[in-house]
This record gives structure tokens, C-alpha cells and sequence, in this order.
């Protein structure tokens, strides 16, 4: 879809420039978000894709065609376009403004007027609002007005400079709820320019870090926040947001009790019993030779059955909920806790016994979310 | 006094009709010249601001040269009569348009001349679809300004033959008839008052909606 080779820029009058070789492929229907402090490149390297910045070395590629060879008024029709500062004409109403690309492309009148009532609708506001004029709608209904005006033309590509850096946090949040949706219905390919990581990891597919004109790390939001490629990448996300995003991107594996208390099904009841009080668990897995869980067995069951049956195959429960040690902790947390169970098996292929999340272990990962690690419990005890 | 009004009234209210008919063309076809050299002027200057700024101190300058000496200077190259008299006020006419015409453009908010560049916009689209709509209430309150100017100059045409209102002014000095003095002067003061009035008039129709209140 879009592919930069060796893409650098230098402005007259600066020996630096402002984005250095660089280097990367949006595969179609991605949504890209590059992010980074203020004069790293981001926005140049956006605007470049269209032209509004010519490139000085490397070639851009929009589907394998150089940006360079196109006539860039052409290309920038084919191109959507959304900007921080809205940019609604105030001398036209807000359908005029939708299907200003539509003027453009000297499409007929009612080709305009259909097109405008069709975007409309893709959003929360009524059709009267196509006769009004801009200045009588609020910022974040405005810039819904920007978004769909981008759409019109229906191109494949999309870009976005900071589009929703200038609303009140309240209606960005909704503004990035409904525009996130809005991308997956019209299946389009977005390039995103930020310096909210919080927007980033909310939006994107793709996160593209930069730093001084080039790119430092580029990665999904999960990958990003699980393994951040160096201090800078670490430092710009936030250590507030690393401990946050823990439950978002640890595994079960990483939290679980690799050494969980278990019996073999072809064992008596008593032998059951005395590996309880060795371990002092009211509760055991039950497996068997492979290792595969079979179940789970508790004093209670123990008693019930004591007389009545010797093995614990014949006493235990095999109705056992477990989680795949590979499960984000975040998808298994909530159904742990909904389920009021103290413990979950965890288990790999073949139902594979390996390890346990207690409860206890939980409390662990919350405690250390909201005070950090270790670090406070010692200034504490002090 | 009043009488004597009465009088004049009676054996030049033809004239007086006439003149009038003569001013409101020197004037208006003075202004027209200013309108389509100026407007495009303007715009162009607008796309090379380094030099603009030199070039319309270069335009004041020529109108502080009093128009006397401009009527008087263009009489060897263009005779006498109605054409050079409407050159030279037209002459009067640019700068104020075509000052009005760069500032407006210029105050244009550059968010929205970026908006309209990166959907797509050639360069002429975007003066035609956003800077002049929007630079429109300036431009017009230049030409409001060079109209009522133009109209008091315009009695200086009678000076080289050039007709209008200024003949009856001139009569009544040559003739030691006040009368006539006044005749010409109310006329074409009235006149400048209906252009301002029309004008005005016609400057809010053309501001976009959403920049009424500022300007009210």
C-alpha cells in the first residue's frame, strides 16, 4: 500500500535533516500512528506522503507508484487529508464542506448532495446539519465534520495530523471510540500522527516511535509496551503506563506457580489426603501419567466419598476450568474473578498441566500496579 | 440666496443632470479599472510577499503625488478629455484595493489554505474557492474607500476636459456665481454618500455568514 525506501529530508538552511533514511511498509487497512516529542520527524514524514513536503532523497511508494511521478493535486484528491486545526471553510455549509473534494473532481450537484447525506449518517448527527455553517457546531462535532470530509472522495488512504489533539479530553475519548469504529466499517488504510501515547495505543495497529528523524521502534501497541527497544522508547511510553499496561500484556505464564500441589487419578483417598496436609491445601489438581489434567479433588469431596469409594479418580470433579499459559492475564482475570474460584489450572497443549494462578498471585499483580514494585513496600517498613 | 438657487436650478437643471450623468461614468469606469487591475494584483502580490511589502510603499508613494500634477502630467501623453481624466483617477484607485486586497488575502487563517491545499486544491482553486470568498469583506471595504474618493476627485476632470460635476464647480468660479459652486458640490457629495450606503450594503451581503458578528 505504502512503502518508504531510504525516505530523507532535509530543509533549506538546516544541515540536520529532518527525517533521515527511512525505511518502512503500511500494509493496506493498517491504521499507523507514528508518535514521538515534537520535531522528530513525525509530520514531515506525513506530509511528504502527499506532497505537502517534498521528499529531498529516497521514493515513497502509494501502490508501487512513486509520489514524485503523480501530479500532486491528482494525488492528493486520492488522498485523504485531516488536520489538527480542523479547517472547515467557514463560507460554505457543512455539505458543501463534505463534498469539497467532490467540487473538485467536478462531480454533478446531486452526486454531492447524496455522497454528503450518505456520510452523515455514518456518524451521530442529523441531516439538517448539512444546511448549517460550521461556526454553529461544537469543536468535536466539527471535527466529525473534518473526518467525513476526508472520506468523500472514498480514497484508500487516509492521513490524520493529530486530528483530535485540539478537544477537550471528553470528546476525544468518544471522538477515538467512534472514529476507531468508523475505520474498521470503511476498511480504510490511516496513517496517524500524535504525541499522545495514550491515542496511540488506543488506535493503533502499528506504532511507529520516532526520535530525531529516524524511527526508534516499530510495533503493534502490545509489543511496544511489552518489550520497549531502549530507554528512550521506555522513557517516552511512561513507567506509569508500563506498570498499567501489565495486565494488558503479561501472560498468564509469566504470573502463574509453575509448582502446583497435584495428585495422580489412580491414587487412593488417603494417600490424597496426607499430600493435603503435607502441603497444608484444602484442594489438589488431579492428572495423570502424562501429565493431563483430569480434574480437581477437595477435602470435601474426600469426605463425602471416604466410604464409599477408594481412588480418587472415582471421587474427583472433572468439570475443571482452566487458562492457556499463553492467555494475556487481562481476558483471564476477569473470567477468575467473575467464576469466585481461589485458583485456576493452567494448562498448555493436550491439556497439559503447568502451573496455577492463585488468588494470591492477583493480589500480587494489583498491589504492584498501583504502589509499583517492591521499591515502596521498603520505604514503607522504614 | 435661496432664491437665487431656485433660479440657477431652472436654467441649469439640465446641465446639472448631464454632469451628474458624466461623473458617476468617469467615476465608475475609473473604479471598474481599479476593480480588475488591482483585485489580481493583489492576489498575486500575496504569492510573493517578500517583495509585496516594497511594492505597495512604491504604489503609496505614487499617490501622494497630488492629482492635480498627475491630471496635468498625463495631459502631453494623453490629451485632453474624458480618457485620461478616468486614467488618472483609476491610478487613484489601485492602491487602496490593492492594499485591501493583499492584507485580506494574507489574514486568510492558513489552516484552511493548508486544508484546501492537501484535499487537493490547484493553486487558482484556492484563491478562487477560499482566499478571495474569504478576503471578500476587505476587498470590498477598499473599494467602498477608492469609490467615495474616487468621486470627490472626479471634479477635478473638468480641469483637462474630462466633464462631470467639476464643470459646474468651475462655471461658478470663472462666473463669480456661488450658486453653481453649490449646485456642483452637493451633488456629488450626495453621490459619494450613496455609494458608501450601497456599498456598505453590499460588503455585509457578501461577508460569509460565520464572519458576520466579528465585524458588526
Amino acid at each position: 500500500m505504502l512503502e518508504f525506501k531510504d525516505v530523507t529530508k532535509t530543509f533549506d538552511g538546516s544541515k540536520k535533516p529532518a527525517v533521515n533514511k527511512l525505511n518502512l511498509t503500511i500494509e493496506r487497512g493498517e491504521f499507523v500512528v507514528f508518535i514521538g516529542p515534537s520535531g522528530c520527524g513525525k509530520t514531515t514524514t506525513m506530509k511528504m506522503i502527499n506532497r505537502l513536503v517534498e521528499p529531498s532523497k529516497g521514493q515513497i511508494l502509494v501502490d508501487g507508484t512513486n509520489v514524485l511521478d503523480q501530479d500532486s493535486v491528482q494525488l492528493r484528491r486520492s488522498i485523504g487529508y485531516v488536520i489538527q486545526q480542523i479547517g472547515l471553510m467557514p463560507h460554505m455549509t457543512v455539505g458543501e464542506n463534505i463534498s469539497l473534494v467532490g467540487s473538485l473532481l467536478k462531480w454533478s450537484k446531486q452526486k454531492q448532495q447524496e455522497r454528503a447525506q450518505e456520510l452523515i449518517s455514518l456518524v451521530d448527527l442529523p441531516e439538517e446539519y448539512l444546511q448549517r455553517y460550521p461556526h454553529e457546531l461544537s469543536g468535536g462535532q466539527q471535527q466529525r465534520i473534518g473526518v467525513l470530509r476526508a472520506l468523500a472522495a472514498n480514497p484508500p488512504l487516509i492521513l490524520m495530523d493529530e486530528p483530535f489533539g485540539a478537544l477537550d479530553p471528553i470528546t476525544r475519548d468518544g471522538l477515538q471510540e467512534e472514529f476507531k469504529k468508523l475505520q474498521k466499517e470503511v476498511d480504510k488504510t490511516i496513517v496517524f500522527v500524535t504525541h499522545d501515547m495514550d491515542e496511540a495505543i488506543k488506535l493503533a495497529d502499528k506504532i511507529v516511535i520516532m526520535n530525531a528523524g529516524e524511527i526508534v521502534q516499530v510495533g503493534s501497541p502490545d509489543e511496544i509496551l511489552m518489550n520497549p527497544a531502549n530507554d528512550f522508547v521506555e522513557d517516552f511510553i511512561g513507567k506509569d503506563r508500563l506498570l498499567q499496561s501489565r495486565p494488558d500484556v503479561t501472560t498468564v505464564k509469566q504470573i502463574m506457580n509453575a509448582e502446583p500441589v497435584t495428585v495422580k487419578e489412580e491414587r487412593t483417598l488417603k494417600e490424597a489426603i496426607q499430600v493435603m496436609r503435607d502441603n497444608r491445601v484444602d484442594s489438589l489438581l488431579v492428572i495423570d501419567e502424562m501429565n493431563t489434567l483430569k480434574g480437581y479433588i477437595d477435602i470435601e469431596m474426600i469426605d463425602s466419598h471416604y466410604k464409599k469409594r477408594n481412588f480418587v479418580y472415582e471421587a474427583m470433579d472433572t468439570e475443571e476450568y482452566s487458562v492457556h499459559s499463553e492467555d494475556l492475564l487481562r481476558d483471564s482475570m476477569y473470567r477468575m474473578l467473575r467464576r469466585g474460584s481461589a485458583y485456576v489450572p493452567v494448562v498448555e497443549e493436550n491439556n497439559r498441566l503447568v502451573g496455577i494462578v492463585t488468588r494470591a498471585a492477583l493480589a500480587n499483580m494489583v498491589y504492584d500496579t498501583i504502589w509499583g514494585e517492591e521499591t515502596t513496600q521498603v520505604a514503607a517498613t522504614e | 440666496m435661496f432664491e437665487a438657487i431656485i433660479d440657477t436650478l431652472t436654467t441649469y437643471g439640465w446641465d446639472l443632470v448631464e454632469k451628474t450623468g458624466e461623473h458617476m461614468y468617469i467615476s465608475l469606469a475609473a473604479i471598474l479599472l481599479g476593480v480588475i487591475v488591482a483585485i489580481p494584483a493583489g492576489v498575486l502580490l500575496t504569492k510573493i510577499p517578500k517583495v509585496a511589502d516594497r511594492i505597495i510603499s512604491f504604489v503609496g508613494i505614487l499617490q501622494t503625488v497630488p492629482s492635480l500634477a498627475i491630471l496635468a502630467f498625463l495631459m502631453p501623453f494623453l490629451g485632453v478629455g474624458v480618457l485620461p481624466a478616468i486614467i488618472a483617477l483609476f491610478i487613484y484607485s489601485v492602491l487602496p484595493i490593492l492594499r485591501n486586497t493583499y492584507t485580506g488575502v494574507m489574514e486568510v487563517d492558513h489552516s484552511l489554505k493548508e486544508a484546501g491545499k492537501g484535499m487537493g486544491m490547484s493553486s487558482w482553486e484556492t484563491v478562487r474557492k477560499i482566499e478571495l470568498p474569504l478576503a471578500l469583506p476587505v476587498i470590498m471595504s477598499g473599494i467602498r474607500f477608492a469609490t467615495v474618493y474616487l468621486i470627490g476627485w472626479a471634479t477635478l476632470a473638468a480641469f483637462i476636459g474630462g466633464g462631470g460635476l467639476g464643470d459646474l464647480i468651475f462655471d461658478g468660479l470663472n462666473l463669480y456665481q456661488p450658486e453653481l459652486i453649490i449646485l456642483g458640490t452637493i451633488p456629488a457629495t450626495l453621490l459619494a454618500l450613496l455609494a458608501n450606503g450601497l456599498l456598505s450594503m453590499i460588503e455585509k451581503k457578501l461577508t460569509p455568514v460565520a464572519m458576520r458578528g466579528e465585524t458588526a
